[in-house]
């Protein structure tokens, strides 16, 4: 039976996936059962009673007996599974005292994620395995909800208040976090990576940010091509020098270009424009374009800025127009740790 | 079909009126200021089903656009994802609003009702007129806001993204308005109407089934919609002047707008149903020539489902940051709401049981109602439990499941009271192999669309996404197919149903046998529908031989 | 519920009074259902204001301070004069139907036009009062201007957002009833029209019957807007 639960529903990623899986494959079984019996009935009658010439029909206007019992029987049937669902539900709404708090904000159309320290990251969080995390969370503008589907868990993120969601990861790996309330444009691209550590790597995780980027080896471009796609970046800019409506400018070719602001100004496209760019964005506005570009200050680690910086020079510059852009990147294969252990 | 009821066409000595609702008064001015039930009834047929188009139209874009991850068609992007917002948010608007409500109480109800009454007309035959233009006002507005800028809220418009986004939520709002005074003015019309107007000798529990059903409706239609009349109020007040009762900012709650919403918007999904399941309970006794089973089980539980339909709102809501003590309620009260669906559902079985049926298409779509509404209401449990509701809400399974209950239940139940009705409309017989063909193709074509939702929801698809993850391609392909194969039996069923206007007027007065007045007279009626007032001379449903006097 | 047989070949033999339609087997018949729909249509009324008044509620359990402080700003006398005049409208309504079932096209008009003096009365004293708000800023969040009394405010020394929400809701929901007040001068205005021309009498006064109904349930709703807004502490 193992593999028709695993058609229908994701990986069990949580400690309560299994009894959340349990009450569906349970109700599951129940409406087949049902629906056949409602089949068996309808087609069955049409068939066994069907038409004859002249029969005549018993008046059975109703049968007090028969009409209790199959109003009693479901009633009791429902209330039974709105105690298991409410069982199950308890464990949800409640959060154990010594889960690890996160804190995330939500907006249109990333994550930011604060731990504990006060270190952030943007549209990727670490977690260690078999420890509870609590996830308190806000919104800076509009509805979202936090949806992490191997994990069972989902909440309405909302403006001005906070809610809560929690569960204990069992399973390493990543697993996918999406938005779940319509929150817009980029509603449908607003993933984030949730990786389940074990306790060493997610250690080595909170004291470096990470190491894939000297685990893997990568130019400071092609870095950068991966943080483009990652910290949402590509929902608001192109690379090909196409303008994505309620956007921002494309990239192509602006390296060193002379780019004229909202207010007359023109000022050069440099290190300096871009890392301002991406730390204070409201501080200046390309001609044509609306203020809306959300702040990545505490968002982007230093080498993730400076990858950032590289992208955005290798698509080309005002002089020749630069190299074709670099296609889409797969990684390759992770290398084994230097100091693997047993 | 013989029995004691069935009519065969009419005789030289019972010759069919020559004048008749439809030749009474000619031109477009007589309909355009008709008072006549009947009259009104076919002009919002015709509106309705002009929305159905439009939003089906929708419906099949929004398919195609997910057809592949990339939205690519002929080697072109179909469209953007601002577009795709406005379309699926297109979608469900004109078919809640402008379609689902209305067809079957305005469209179907205020053609039949007073004839099952056996009265001649409406309680208030000019306020009916008027119902129908706050309707076509209503329409307007919205084909108007569409073509302005649309919206991409989503049909349920919630705050904060609402009060904020561009595009045309003022005026589609408006409209939204507008044909809430449409549907509240057709509802306080059948309510007096089933009061005051019944036959001589017609108690309340002589009543068609289908008119409890259009009855509670009514009920829900009054008490119900001034509410989403004041939330919309608000909505534009707080777009327009920003009141501040939605935006945290300004002191308010975003979370209120989704009670506000949701305390009709629960209620509304009765509204569409109970009309559906109305008309099963006729097509069923009809088809089976058998009495109903349960009578009184039925209408009971069409209006308790009315009352109940308007206290378990918040189950739209579990995780949308309602106190956990209301999540906890709203998940126990909607348990309760499932039983009298179910008790239809069983009393419908019974009565084809020793029943002598026959396969017409009104009952193939009655078969069809069962099997499909079937799954509507079972998925509906999922997501009334609670912990599995977590997982479900606000995915693919959500979509699936109000296509089941919405389309599966309501528009096939409407789609068979149109074939049922048909001949009394328009005093002709469609061409039944067509009809049932069209039947066959909708019931595959929508599985094939819906069915794949479930699972798309369960493994995670999250819904009103433009882009989505290469893993669900294969189920959104296939769920593509399906809509084109459901859009093809439409397609057909349309067509069959028109080309049967071009045969001559010759249905029978009685085609079907059945026992309810509207029966009675002749196909189409005359204008004031009975040449002399009908007595009920027995009880509803009775198919006996000799029925007992009354 | 009518139990005679109408012969519906009398269509155009109008054998029964000029105002019954002819769905209707009697007179009787047919103002009972007139009736009917327009209690039905008051229902969707009180529907209407209840979601504001619940709205209200709920604010005013999330403000209570910033509510009790807002609603002293509210000028008692001219609410209580409103109150008085709408009790007094009722009266002259009241009166009004009575006129018309006895047949007394004079008082019933006279009355009718006492009732729109009152209504126009009450528009009046409204525009005083609302003049008054918007001199003071006592307006939704967006426009509220700080008053000397208000003591919910942040560490910056900002005012709490309640006591714009509060007069958000007094202007909605005051607004709203002020525009059914605006449409019963209508109605009644066309009922006062008709009525002199002899339209009404014991045989046939629905449409007066119909207007008092919804010139009460207005009244109705302002008994409640009343002390709510004004009196309660």
């Amino acid at each position: 039976m193992e593999w028709i639960r695993s058609l229908m529903l994701p990986p069990q990623g949580s400690a309560f996936a299994g009894e959340v899986d349990l009450v569906y494959m349970a109700l599951f079984w129940m409406s087949v059962v049902l629906f056949l019996g409602i089949a068996v009935c309808a087609i069955g009658f049409a068939w066994r009673y069907r038409y004859k010439p002249g029969r005549v029909t018993p008046h059975q206007t109703h049968n007090t007996m028969l009409e209790i019992v199959w109003s009693v029987i479901p009633l009791m049937l429902c209330v039974g599974i709105f105690f298991w669902g409410l069982n199950g539900w308890m464990k949800y709404a409640v959060a154990p005292g010594e889960a690890m708090e996160i804190q995330i904000t939500a907006k249109k159309w990333l994550w930011q994620f604060e731990y504990p320290d006060g270190s952030r990251t943007a549209n990727e969080i670490h977690v260690p395995v078999n420890k509870p995390v609590r996830f308190v969370m806000t919104s800076e503008d509009v509805l979202h909800d936090f949806f992490v589907p191997d994990m069972r868990v989902k909440h309405d993120i909302i403006p001005g208040r906070y809610t809560e969601v929690w569960f204990t990861p069992t399973v390493l790996g990543m697993h996918t976090i999406t938005c779940a309330e319509y929150c817009g444009k980029g509603h449908s691209d607003m993933h984030a990576k949730l990786v389940v550590d074990n306790d060493a790597d997610y250690q080595k995780f909170m004291e470096t940010g990470g190491s894939e980027w000297e685990d893997y080896k990568m130019k400071p471009a092609e870095w950068g091509r991966l943080q483009y796609e990652r910290k949402g970046c590509s929902t608001c800019h192109s690379i090909d020098g196409s303008r994505i409506a309620s956007g921002g400018p494309s990239w192509k070719g602006i390296w060193g270009k002379m780019e004229k602001m909202n207010d007359g100004k023109e000022v050069l496209v440099n290190a300096d424009y871009v890392r301002e760019s991406m730390m204070q964005p409201q501080a200046k506005i390309v001609a044509g374009f609306d203020p809306i570009m959300p702040t990545f200050q505490g968002l982007l680690r230093e080498h993730e800025i400076q990858g950032l910086i590289a992208f955005i020079k290798s698509l080309g510059n005002d002089l020749n127009g630069g190299p074709p852009a670099p296609t889409v990147l797969s990684l390759p294969p992770k290398p084994a740790p230097a100091n693997q252990q047993q | 079909m013989a029995n004691t009821l069935t009519s065969q066409a009419r005789t030289a000595d019972h010759p069919r009126p020559a004048v008749n609702y439809l030749n009474a008064q000619k031109g477009i001015w007589s309909w355009l200021t008709t008072v006549d039930h009947k009259r009104i009834g076919i002009m919002y047929l015709v509106g309705v089903l002009s929305a159905f188009l439009m939003g089906g139209i929708f419906a099949l874009f929004v398919r195609l656009t997910l057809l592949n991850p990339q939205h690519m068609l002929f080697g072109k992007v179909l469209m953007t994802a601002e577009t795709y917002n406005r379309v699926f948010t297109l979608h469900g608007a004109i078919m809640v609003f402008l379609f689902i409500i209305p067809s079957v109480p305005a469209a179907l109800g205020n053609f039949v009702l007073p004839l099952m009454l056996g009265a001649k007309d409406v309680a208030f035959p000019r306020l009916n007129l008027a119902s129908f233009y706050f309707w076509v006002f209503g329409a307007l507005l919205a084909i108007t806001s569409m073509v302005v800028g649309a919206v991409d809220t989503g049909w349920t418009f919630y705050t904060p993204y609402s009060t904020t986004t561009q595009g045309s939520v003022g005026l589609m709002t408006m409209a939204v308005f507008i044909l809430g005074f449409s549907s509240i003015f057709t509802g306080i019309n059948f309510v007096a109407t089933v009061h005051k107007l019944r036959a001589p000798g017609m108690g309340w529990f002589d009543m068609p089934l289908f008119v409890w059903g259009i009855y509670s409706t009514a009920i829900i239609q009054v008490l119900a919609t001034p509410v989403l009349g004041i939330t919309l109020v608000l909505l534009l007040l707080e777009r327009v002047f920003s009141i501040g009762i939605f935006d945290p900012k300004l002191g308010g709650d975003p979370v209120l707008f989704q009670h506000f919403f949701w305390f009709y918007s629960h209620p509304a999904v009765y509204i569409m149903i109970l009309p559906g399941m109305a008309i099963i309970s006729e097509l069923i006794p009809t088809f089976s020539r058998k009495t109903m089973f349960g009578y009184r089980a039925v209408a009971y539980s069409s209006v308790s489902l009315a009352l109940l339909s308007f206290i378990v709102w918040g189950h739209h809501m579990f995780v949308a940051g309602q106190s956990q003590l209301a999540t906890v309620i709203f998940s126990a009260l909607t348990f309760l709401v499932a039983i009298p669906s179910g008790v239809k559902m069983f009393n419908w079985l019974g009565t084809m049981y020793n029943g002598n049926i026959s396969l017409e298409t009104p009952m193939l779509y009655a078969i069809s109602f069962l099997l499909l509404f079937g799954i509507g209401g079972l998925t509906g449990i999922f997501l009334g439990t609670l912990s599995t509701d977590v997982h479900l809400t606000d995915t693919y399974f959500v979509v699936a499941h109000f296509h089941y209950v919405m389309m599966g239940g309501t528009v096939i139940a409407f789609i068979g009271g149109l074939h049922y009705w048909w001949p009394k409309m328009t005093g002709r017989m469609y061409t039944e192999k067509w009809a049932a063909l069209g039947c066959v193709l909708v019931f595959i074509g929508f599985n094939m669309t819906f069915l794949t939702q479930f699972f798309l929801g369960s493994r995670g698809m999250p819904r009103r996404y433009y882009n989505y993850l290469d893993q669900y391609q294969p189920l959104h392909a296939f769920s593509t197919y399906g809509s084109w194969v459901l859009g093809a039996g439409l397609f057909l069923t349309a067509i069959n149903l028109l080309m049967s206007l071009r045969k001559p007027m010759d249905a029978p007065d009685n085609p079907w046998g059945g026992t309810t007045l509207e029966w009675k007279t002749s196909s189409p009626p005359i204008e004031h529908n009975f040449e002399d007032q009908p007595v009920l001379d027995r009880a509803p449903y009775d198919y006996r031989p000799q029925p007992v006097a009354r | 519920m009518s139990t005679s047989t109408v012969d519906l070949h009398d269509q155009h033999e109008h054998g029964h009074d000029p105002h019954q339609q002819h769905h209707f087997a009697t007179m009787e018949q047919q103002f009972d259902t007139s009736k009917i729909g327009m209690w039905l249509f008051l229902a969707t009324e009180v529907l209407l204001f209840g979601g504001l008044f619940v709205g209200f509620g709920l604010m005013q359990s999330r403000y209570p301070q910033e509510f009790l402080e807002a609603h002293e700003h509210l000028q008692r006398p001219l609410g209580a004069l409103n109150t008085v005049v709408l009790l007094i409208s009722s009266f002259t309504m009241v009166m009004g139907v009575l006129s018309a079932q006895r047949s007394d096209r004079k008082k019933l008009v006279m009355y009718l036009v006492l009732t729109i003096i009152c209504a126009c009365i009450f528009l009046c004293v409204k525009y005083f009062e609302y003049s008054h708000k918007f001199e003071e800023h006592l307006l939704p969040p967006r426009w509220y201007h700080a008053q000397p009394g208000d003591t919910v405010r942040d560490a910056a020394g900002n005012v709490s957002h309640g006591y714009g929400t509060f007069f958000a809701f007094y202007f909605m929901m005051t607004g709203l009833h002020g525009i059914h007040i605006l449409v019963g001068i209508f109605l009644l205005a066309w009922i006062a029209i008709r009525a002199n021309r002899g339209e009404f009498s014991k045989a046939y006064y629905t449409p007066v019957d119909l207007v008092g109904l919804y010139w009460h349930l207005v009244d109705l709703i302002w008994i409640y807007l009343f002390p709510l807004y004004y009196l309660i502490k």
